[in-house]
C-alpha cells in the first residue's frame, strides 16, 4: 500500500527537493522504515536512534496527529497521507 | 476600562452544527482590542505590575504576530509604558498600522523564520537587559488568563461540554481553557485545531530549530488536528456566508476542526473559541475573489 509523504522546505534536501515521496507499509512507522531504504538522510531526521520521533518532528496521519492515536504504530488501512511538519509558534 | 473584560458571548452556530449536536462559538472578537489576547495581555501586565516589575522606566518588548502586541499596545499606551513588538515580516498590514496608532515601536523578523523568528529576535534583544520581556509563550500568567477567563466563562455559559476545540498558537488557550472546562466536565476531550504555519516557513535551519512553548504541554490535550490554508479560508468564508460572522482565518481553522469532530459524535456540545474577527485580515484577499487565487496569495502572508 502506498503512501504519500509530504515534507516541510527545509526536510526536502534529503529527498531530492521534492516537496513528497512515497513509501509502502501498513503503520505509519512501517512506511517511515520504508521511506529509510531509499533516503536514509531523511529517515535520521524523523527517527531517534531509540526509533522514536523527535520532539519538535509532528507527523500528521491524514491530519491526525499520531501522538494521539498509537504513534508509529498507528495502522494505515487505505492509501494515505502523512504530513511531517516542524514544531512553529503562532500568535 | 483599563483591563476589565466583560465575558464575550457564546453563540450556537445554527446553519453549521450538523444534527444532533451542538457547535457553540464563542466571539473573542468582543475584547478591547477586538481579540483573545487582551486577556493574555491584561494578565502579563498586571501581574508584573502587582510585582513591580513595570515602573515608570520599563521599556517592554515582545514577540507577537499581532493581537498580543496590539492588546499590549493598548495597556502600554494607557500606561505610558513604552512596548516594542518584534513581528515577522509580511504581517498583515492592518496589523502594523494598529500597533503604529497605539504608538508602538515596530521591529520585523525575517519572514522565512515566521512567528519562530520574531521569538528568536526579542529573545536575542531582552538578553541585553534592557528591556522587559513578558514573554507570551513562557508566562504562566497565559495560561491563567484562559483558565480564570475564557474556560470559567464557558463552563457558566453552557450547561455541557464534551468537546473543546481551539486553535494551537502558544497553547494558552488550550491548556487555560482546557483544564477549566475538564474541571467542571471531566470527561470533555480537548482538541488543538494546528494552523498550517509549518508549511508555509522556509527559513528553519534544522527540525530541530523548531519551537514549542515552554507554557504547552502535548500530552494535556486528546486530540491535535491539522488544518491546511484552503479549508482555513473556506471555513472562513463559510462562517461568513451561513452564519454572517465576519471572522479572522484561525477561526475558520478552528471551525473546520470542530465540524469535523461534531460530524463523528451522535450528539452533544463541541464549544470552539473564535480569537478575533475579519477585520484585520481584509487586505490578505481571503474573502473575496476565487479560492485558488486567495490560497495563493494568503500562501506567502503571516495569518496566525
Amino acid at each position: 500500500m502506498m503512501h504519500t509523504i509530504r515534507l516541510p522546505t527545509i526536510l526536502r534536501v534529503h529527498a531530492g527537493g521534492d516537496s513528497s515521496v512515497t513509501a509502502r507499509g501498513s503503520t505509519v512507522g512501517e512506511a517511515f522504515s520504508d521511506l529509510g531504504k531509499r533516503y536514509p538522510a531523511l529517515a535520521s531526521q524523523l527517527l531517534e536512534p531509540d526509533g522514536s520521533v523527535p520532539v519538535f518532528v509532528n507527523v500528521f496521519l491524514n491530519d491526525e496527529d499520531i501522538r494521539y492515536l498509537e504513534g508509529l504504530d498507528t495502522p494505515i488501512s487505505q492509501p494515505s497521507e502523512i504530513t511531517v511538519l516542524p514544531s512553529v509558534a503562532g500568535g | 476600562m483599563s483591563t476589565s473584560l466583560a465575558p464575550t458571548p457564546i453563540v450556537r452556530l445554527e446553519a453549521l452544527s450538523p444534527r444532533g449536536v451542538d457547535v457553540y462559538a464563542k466571539l473573542e472578537w468582543f475584547l478591547p482590542t477586538g481579540s483573545l489576547k487582551d486577556r493574555v495581555a491584561a494578565a502579563m501586565m498586571e501581574k508584573a505590575r502587582s510585582e513591580g516589575r513595570i515602573t515608570p522606566g520599563t521599556k517592554l518588548l515582545e514577540p507577537s504576530s499581532g493581537n498580543t502586541g496590539i492588546a499590549m499596545a493598548r495597556l502600554a499606551m494607557l500606561w505610558g509604558v513604552p512596548l516594542t513588538v518584534v513581528m515577522p515580516e509580511g504581517s498583515s498590514a492592518e496589523r502594523i498600522e494598529t500597533l503604529k496608532t497605539f504608538g508602538t515601536r515596530i521591529l520585523f523578523s525575517p519572514q522565512p523564520e515566521g512567528a519562530n523568528g520574531a521569538v528568536r529576535v526579542a529573545e536575542e534583544m531582552a538578553a541585553s537587559g534592557d528591556y522587559l520581556m513578558l514573554h507570551q509563550y513562557a508566562n504562566p500568567a497565559n495560561v491563567e488568563a484562559h483558565y480564570s477567563g475564557t474556560g470559567r466563562e464557558i463552563v457558566t455559559q453552557l450547561d455541557r461540554v464534551d468537546v473543546l476545540v481551539a486553535g494551537l498558537g502558544t497553547g494558552g488557550t488550550l491548556m487555560g481553557a482546557g483544564a477549566a472546562v475538564r474541571e467542571s466536565f471531566p470527561r470533555a476531550q480537548v482538541v488543538a485545531a494546528e494552523p498550517p504555519v509549518g508549511e508555509l516557513i522556509t527559513g528553519l535551519r534544522s527540525m530541530e530549530a523548531g519551537y514549542i512553548p515552554p507554557i504547552f504541554d502535548a500530552g494535556r490535550l486528546d486530540r491535535r488536528v491539522l488544518v491546511r490554508l484552503r479549508p482555513t479560508i473556506e471555513h472562513t468564508r463559510l462562517l461568513l456566508t451561513a452564519e454572517g460572522l465576519f471572522a479572522g482565518p484561525s477561526c475558520g481553522a478552528a471551525l473546520a476542526v470542530a465540524l469535523r469532530v461534531a460530524r463523528e459524535m451522535r450528539s452533544g456540545t463541541v464549544v470552539t473559541i473564535f480569537p478575533d474577527a475579519g477585520w484585520k485580515y481584509l487586505s490578505t484577499g481571503i474573502y473575496t475573489g476565487p479560492l485558488d487565487q486567495s490560497v495563493e496569495k494568503a500562501s506567502d502572508q503571516i495569518l496566525w
